[in-house]
């Protein structure tokens, strides 16, 4: 398999003496869609920043398709895109001419640049929006038009830094149907997130960063298996006063299995790995309890997230 | 395509991606850009060339409003090169729109390239303009369209690297306009725009001569008028001299990221 992006030992220390990257190693395959997470300040967008020559770093290396970004700078530049965190385009000019202008840079022919620019701003449904000053935007149409613009040279890596921070559900989850679909038609992405369920949807593979250092880098379903327990929030339509406390000691209770009410409707079941989700249907059934609905009291990967962090203090 | 020339003709749409966008840039606000400088030119004509000027009479042998046409123009060739060149990079790294440049594989000297294109074509824009009022005002000959050609050419290419320098040492819209207003226009106005260098004292003579725009106006003068108070050989090597330090300065800041990459 193909490396896309390979990062070593991977140093930056800013000039004020904050040590933002302390030797990471990473290495992210090609067609992988990848999620670096970490707290505010870990190093995320510093890791970004060097490998899109944004940050000068201290030491280290980052090989992108197998090319020293140091050495072969402008090949690789021509292989990823970058999404950043804050918007970094020209408020006063047209959302037409920042994607043409950017396919310029890249030394897209006028004619290609006018059908890709068309094919994208479609796409992330810009395209009505084409003659408009970019200030005139919504915050979720600024970012997406950040998306156009990285994907106007068809990269086959696109780095995207919070791409969804500040967008409604209902566009973050557009988002994420486009993402997962140029990520299917083979671009490689890597993805920093703060919205833990967004890394957990899309992501296949996972590295945890934290104070500079990489404290998990594995993939999205060895780490979930690391759960010792899952935490349901279960409705039903009956009165559950009293129900769930006797069970204790009789035929209906489970090994693995807790139970703590909510309110008279609903209760919390707290459940072992191991435990099957069946066994526990089959005990509502049989005390004639009507599920009306059930979710995950928390994201899972918060869990994991969170226990790998205060493992780093 | 190989790759070699696969790479050519990018920098070459690079080049000409970053130019237009400086055309455009200015010319979408023309009237901040294109008009101030012609009418305050216009008012230096109206003033010192019709009004003042009569009873001043002959200036280094020319009539008086003759005499300042060259240095008007070089002026407004000078001040707007420069400030097209500081405030579009500026305005580049304060949105950090710049970061759409540094991002993609666009080499250094063509990013420099383009900017400096971009501001000589405002500077000659305003020139051009600037000459058409100094026609109506009464007429220009052309002495030696080739000197007046490379000349202007030359200075615009000077203070719009100059210009760039400024942007990338510039944190705030503050810092854009210290050098334009405690340097550049005393420089200007000391360069021998309104006045022959003859009418100067020795030692301000001497003093004049340090004043590399003192050597571009009367460069300027001599393509237009025939006639300077400065050896026109000297003015090109100072020209020459200059672009080259500028240049590589500014490639050097560039490259080490000064201003623009932490």
């Amino acid at each position: 398999m193909t490396v896309a992006i390979a990062i070593t030992e991977l140093r930056k220390t800013y000039a004020n003496g904050f040590e933002a990257l302390k030797g990471i190693s990473l290495e992210v395959e090609q067609g992988d869609f990848f999620a670096l997470l970490g707290p505010n300040g870990a190093g995320k967008s510093t890791t970004i920043g060097v490998i899109s020559t944004l940050v000068n770093k201290t030491g280290g290396s980052v090989e992108v398709f197998g090319r020293n970004v140091d050495t072969h700078i402008f090949e690789t530049k021509l292989d990823f895109g970058v999404v950043p965190q804050e918007v970094n385009f020209s408020q006063f000019e047209r959302v037409k001419d920042i994607v043409l202008t950017q396919a310029g840079y890249y030394g897209l022919p006028r004619a290609l640049a006018n059908k890709r620019c068309e094919k994208y701003l479609r796409k992330l449904g810009l395209w009505e929006k084409r003659n408009d000053q970019s200030r005139s935007l919504s915050g979720g149409m600024k970012r997406r038009l950040m998306i156009a613009r990285a994907l106007i040279h068809e990269p086959r890596l696109l780095i995207l830094d919070e791409p969804t921070a500040g967008v409604d559900i209902e566009l973050r989850r557009s988002m994420w149907e486009f993402l997962t679909e140029i990520n299917e038609s083979g671009t490689t992405i890597i993805l920093t997130t703060h919205y833990l369920e967004e890394a957990e949807q899309l992501c296949r593979n996972i590295a945890i960063i934290d104070k500079g250092r990489i404290v998990e880098n594995t993939s999205m379903k060895q780490l979930l298996s690391e759960l010792d327990s899952q935490v349901y929030i279960i409705d039903t339509s009956n009165d559950l006063t009293g129900k769930f406390e006797q069970i204790a000691g009789t035929e209906y209770e489970l090994t693995g299995v807790t139970y703590q009410p909510v309110d008279e409707h609903c209760i919390e079941v707290t459940i072992t790995a191991g435990v099957q989700l069946n066994s526990v249907f089959k005990i509502m059934e049989a005390l004639d309890v009507k599920v009306l609905a059930m979710r995950n009291k928390s994201n899972r990967l918060e869990q994991l997230f969170i226990s790998k962090l205060s493992q780093n203090q | 395509m190989s790759k070699t020339a696969m790479f050519s003709n990018h920098k070459y749409i690079a080049f000409e991606t970053i130019v237009i966008k400086e055309v455009r840039r200015f010319s979408r606000i023309w009237l901040q850009t294109l008009v101030p400088p012609v009418i305050t030119i216009g008012l230096y004509f109206v003033i010192f060339g019709n009004l003042v000027g009569r009873r001043i009479g002959n200036m280094g042998g020319y009539d008086y409003m003759d005499f300042i046409v060259p240095g008007l123009i070089m002026m407004s060739v000078i001040q707007n090169s420069y400030s097209n060149v500081v405030s579009s990079f500026f305005s580049h790294k304060f949105q950090r729109s710049i970061e759409e440049l540094l991002v993609s594989p666009v080499p250094n000297y063509i990013i420099l390239l383009g900017f400096i294109v971009g501001g000589m074509a405002r500077g000659l824009a305003v020139g051009g303009i600037v000459t058409a009022v100094a026609i109506l005002f009464g007429g220009l000959t052309i002495e030696s369209p080739l000197i007046t050609l490379s000349v202007i050419l030359l200075t615009s290419t000077v203070f719009s690297m100059a210009g760039f320098i400024n942007a990338i040492f510039a944190n705030s819209f503050d810092d854009i306009s210290i050098i334009p207003t405690f340097v550049l226009t005393p420089l200007i106005y000391l360069g021998g725009v309104f006045y022959s260098i003859q009418l100067l004292p020795p030692f301000w003579q001497t003093v004049s001569g340090l004043n590399p725009i003192f050597y571009m106006v009367n460069t300027f003068r001599y393509g237009i008028l025939g006639s300077s108070d400065v050896d026109v050989y000297w003015a090109f090597i100072i020209l020459s001299v200059l672009i080259a330090v500028l240049f590589t300065a500014c490639i050097w800041l560039l490259r080490n990221g000064r201003g623009l990459r932490s």
